[in-house]
């Protein structure tokens, strides 16, 4: 190759790093409008019932308090959620059903504070159990996949084996909580619609508001994004409030969710419970894998994660099931959060497969070495390339995991239980249709333009390294310009795929611009990913860590927690390591932080903050690292890059719970593994 | 009233509910100062009082006319800026600001010689580090990255 190979790979600095170190980069609430005003949203205090009436505090100062009452009529998007304050249903307790306009941010929360509603309120349900009448299997789950499947006889492979687990993991609601609160600024001049977003989707938020208010031209602008998660995915109520509530006041309007609306109004990962049945041979083949997993749902929207597909292409066995339930409850509706389906369901999987371990006294690694299949165990479908058992090899050499002894409560260290655990880990390697343009500046530079979105995966500084090796030129002669929705329509920044999508369309048009020679070239990928096979497409990785559990007080510390990946080309060293310890470090908080803790009740998680919703925290995070194989798939997409934002939640959790088994001798099967489900169990 | 903030004076009218981060994003448009929890939970609104960190959405700006406002965009180039973009101590950014304010208030703590709850013989051993950055959230993970940028900028 010529020059070009030299951008992709490199451990290039962020291009937005100074703005942002400085505190100069702009997220959504922070570009200040003439004459703007504030809207506070009012949530509902119950889960479920009619709004009949509401009774505002003539002595707030509010400008507008906007409910089902007297606020226009939108038309219906995709997503009933958007239909903000357009009928008297409360589907579940946190839902906007009015929000109060002020010309300050105090006015405006304090007017809502004391808005009386008038509510009638009906009977709810909150639990997620297996055994409720309603639950009911989907006809698919998220993203189209068929909710159940199966090959071979399960139950008499089951019953046949000589070593079989039956285990249930519980894993509970958790919430994507980005740093940045989710935040809209809307303003209105005539018809345009002008709107700085927190999104992932510029192109996509900018489509459904032209939709729900029926315009033609919303500009949506998403310089910076605090962090998504999957909660910023597509528009979601602030977006629409602050455009409504700037129609009805003829003022640009702040709508800036508070952290406890962080918890309701933008999705969540639902809670799954999880059975898993696995048969074995003596010497650890598998004979039978069953997953079957239970999630929820709200009233107004069906949600089904795909707890169970991961399963279908982890291991071999000749009879195998999967299959999905759901059941509606008056809860909010659950969403994407970072490798949604992936991150629970490898959890069951993952950690059931530990148990085997213990059963047959086989090494955890070899007995998933033991297991590998050679193409997709369902469909046969080859793998455009599956590196598990070299991840899983390198990752224990580099770990030091071999020589270590299986058994159970053997290492102790002072007051400290000391054990080692791991886990596979996957996810799919995806790319969505994309369109990019790119513009010889005729001065040496070239402008790259793009609807994508940076929330911190490094997406700008990346697409310009992959345009500078299709141009043929260095990385500083590019110009990067994203997140705005009037530049050529992108894909969402989530399922890991901006990079291979983006990058995609950017390496079309740079070439296209090479070979005409012209000032323009413009490319959309649609067609070429339509023509391309979508199974068989995964990354793969392996976690491995060592845990430290306190024998008086039952306090876990993860004091070493290491990834092996092999996802395709690494476009960016530097960014892709961050990327990956992230993941890791989500996984951490799914294993020992993280749990939306429901009042039945109320409906609602009453820890619904930072300081009672714990995500960890500086010290929590001790040795951590990732490294990655020299993985090349020529079938992706021109780099030959897999996403990587995702696989780090994908198996950490599992390599974490299986440590603190290793430790302890505890089987931890509800998550998250706090000292109170372990500290009974500890000798004295 | 009267607002102090990166050497310079500003005369105000605010609401007496206004926090300083409020003031600071709101009226004076200085929004390197981040809100991610408005309760003094996570540290994204880290300024610097008079040289201390403080959560900023935890303090009312009335209460403040005669303090010095150190906010992240009166940092000017300072080491642990540097640290940060070296090491590639941030993903999104959002709590980019309050970390490193953070962590220039904390190490004036060390040189005061105040203790920490790890009590490590080495006032900024990485444990050290690490436990005196714990008021400031990274949901990107951001951390193991921070550690040594702010070592390095103290000149470990
Ligand atoms: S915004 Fe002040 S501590 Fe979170
Ligand atoms: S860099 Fe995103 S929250 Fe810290």
């Amino acid at each position: 190759m010529t020059a070009a190979t030299r951008a992709i790979g490199a451990p290039l600095a962020r291009l937005e790093g100074p703005e942002k170190v400085s505190g100069t980069a702009k997220y959504a609430a922070e570009y200040r409008q003439e004459n703007m005003a504030y809207g506070w949203v009012v949530p509902s205090p119950v889960p479920h019932g009619r709004l009949r009436a509401v009774l505002a505090d003539p002595s707030a100062d509010a400008i507008a308090v906007l409910w089902h009452g007297n606020a226009p009529e939108l038309a219906a998007a995709d997503d009933p959620e958007l239909a903000v304050l357009q009928s008297d249903r409360i589907s579940y307790r946190g839902q906007p059903v009015a929000l109060v306009v002020a010309g300050t941010l105090e006015a405006a929360r304090r007017a809502a504070q004391v808005l009386q509603l008038d509510i009638e309120t009906l009977p709810h349900e909150a639990v997620l159990r297996t055994d409720h009448p309603e639950v009911y299997t989907p006809d698919t789950v998220n993203p189209g996949f068929p909710a159940e499947s199966s090959a071979g006889d399960v139950d008499r492979a089951l019953a046949e084996a000589p070593v079989t687990v039956d285990v249930t993991y519980t894993t509970p609601a958790l919430h994507n909580n980005p740093m940045e609160p989710h935040a809209t600024i809307a303003r209105w001049d005539g018809d345009d619609l002008t709107v700085y977003d927190s999104n992932q989707h510029p192109s996509g938020v900018a489509a459904t508001l032209a939709t729900v208010f029926g315009v033609d031209r919303v500009h949506v602008v998403t310089e910076h994004v605090g962090g998504g998660f999957g909660s910023k995915g597509t528009a979601r109520p602030n977006a629409v409030l602050a455009a409504l509530a700037a129609r009805v006041t003829g003022r640009p309007v702040q709508v800036a969710l508070p952290r406890q609306a962080m918890f309701s109004l933008v999705g969540h990962r639902t809670p799954t419970i999880q059975r898993i049945r696995l048969g074995a041979d003596t010497d650890g083949v598998l004979t039978a894998i069953e997953h079957q997993a239970w999630s929820q749902t709200s009233r107004l929207y069906e949600f089904a994660e795909q707890t169970a597909v991961t399963t279908r292409h982890m291991y071999a066995a000749p009879h195998r099931r999967t299959g999905h339930r759901l059941l509606r409850l008056d809860m909010p509706t659950p969403r994407w959060m970072r490798a949604p389906g992936e991150a629970p369901g490898m959890v069951g999987l993952e950690c059931a497969l530990d148990e085997l371990a213990e059963q047959l006294s086989l090494d955890p690694v070899e007995l998933r070495i033991r297991n590998e299949p050679h193409t997709e165990p369902e469909t046969g479908t080859p793998f455009t390339s599956r590196h598990y058992v070299d991840c899983l090899r390198a990752g224990a050499d580099r770990f030091g995991w071999w020589g270590r002894d299986p058994r159970p409560r053997q290492q102790r260290d002072g007051d400290w239980w000391i054990g080692t655990g791991m886990a596979g880990a996957t996810y799919p390697a995806m790319a969505q249709p994309s369109t990019a343009r790119v513009r010889d500046l005729a001065d040496g530079g070239f402008e790259v333009a793009i609807g994508a979105t940076d929330l911190g995966t490094g997406a700008r500084t990346i697409l310009s390294q992959i345009a500078a090796d299709a141009l043929g030129v260095p990385t500083g002669r590019i110009r990067i310009r994203i997140g705005d929705s009037t530049l050529p329509q992108a894909s969402v920044a989530g399922g890991s795929s901006g990079s291979a999508s983006w990058g995609w369309a950017v390496t079309e048009a740079c070439r296209e611009l090479r070979r005409t020679g012209g000032a323009e070239a413009v490319f959309d990928t649609t067609d070429l990913i339509a023509k391309q096979e979508k199974e068989g497409r995964h990354a793969f990785g392996a976690h491995f860590a060592e845990v430290r559990v306190d024998a008086v007080t039952g306090e876990i510390r993860v004091s070493r927690l290491f990834g092996m990946y092999a996802a395709g080309r690494i476009l960016n060293a530097r960014t892709a390591r961050s990327q990956f310890l992230g993941g890791m470090i989500m996984g951490m908080g799914m294993a020992l932080h993280e749990e939306g803790v429901l009042d039945p009740a109320l409906g609602e998680w009453i820890n619904h903050d930072l300081a009672e919703y714990h995500i960890p925290a500086h010290a929590d995070v001790e040795s951590i690292d990732a490294a990655w194989l020299d993985e090349h798939d020529d079938q992706l997409n021109p780099m030959g890059s897999k996403g990587i934002g995702e696989i780090g939640i994908v198996g950490s959790p599992a390599a974490i719970l299986n440590a603190v088994w290793h430790a302890t001798g505890v089987r931890v099967r509800d998550l998250p593994a706090r000292l109170d489900k372990i500290l009974p169990h500890l000798p004295t | 009233m009267r607002l102090t903030v990166n050497g310079s004076e500003h005369e105000l009218d605010l609401d007496p509910r206004t926090t300083l981060l409020d003031a600071l994003r709101e009226h004076l448009g200085l929004t390197g100062a981040k809100k991610g929890c408005d309760h003094g939970q996570c540290g994204a609104c880290t300024v610097l009082l008079d040289g201390r960190r403080v959560n900023s959405c935890l303090i009312l700006a009335i209460a403040q006319q005669d303090a010095r406002v150190t906010t992240i965009e009166g940092l000017g180039g300072h080491p642990v800026q540097r640290g940060f973009l070296e090491h590639d101590g941030f993903q999104c950014g959002y709590c980019t600001p309050g970390q490193i304010c953070s962590a220039v208030g904390m190490l004036g703590e060390v040189e005061r010689g105040w203790p920490s709850a790890t009590g490590d013989d080495d006032p900024l051993s990485d444990a050290e580090i690490r436990e005196r950055m714990s008021g400031n959230l990274c949901r990107c993970g951001a951390y193991p990255n921070m550690v040594p940028a702010i070592r390095e900028a103290a000149g470990r």
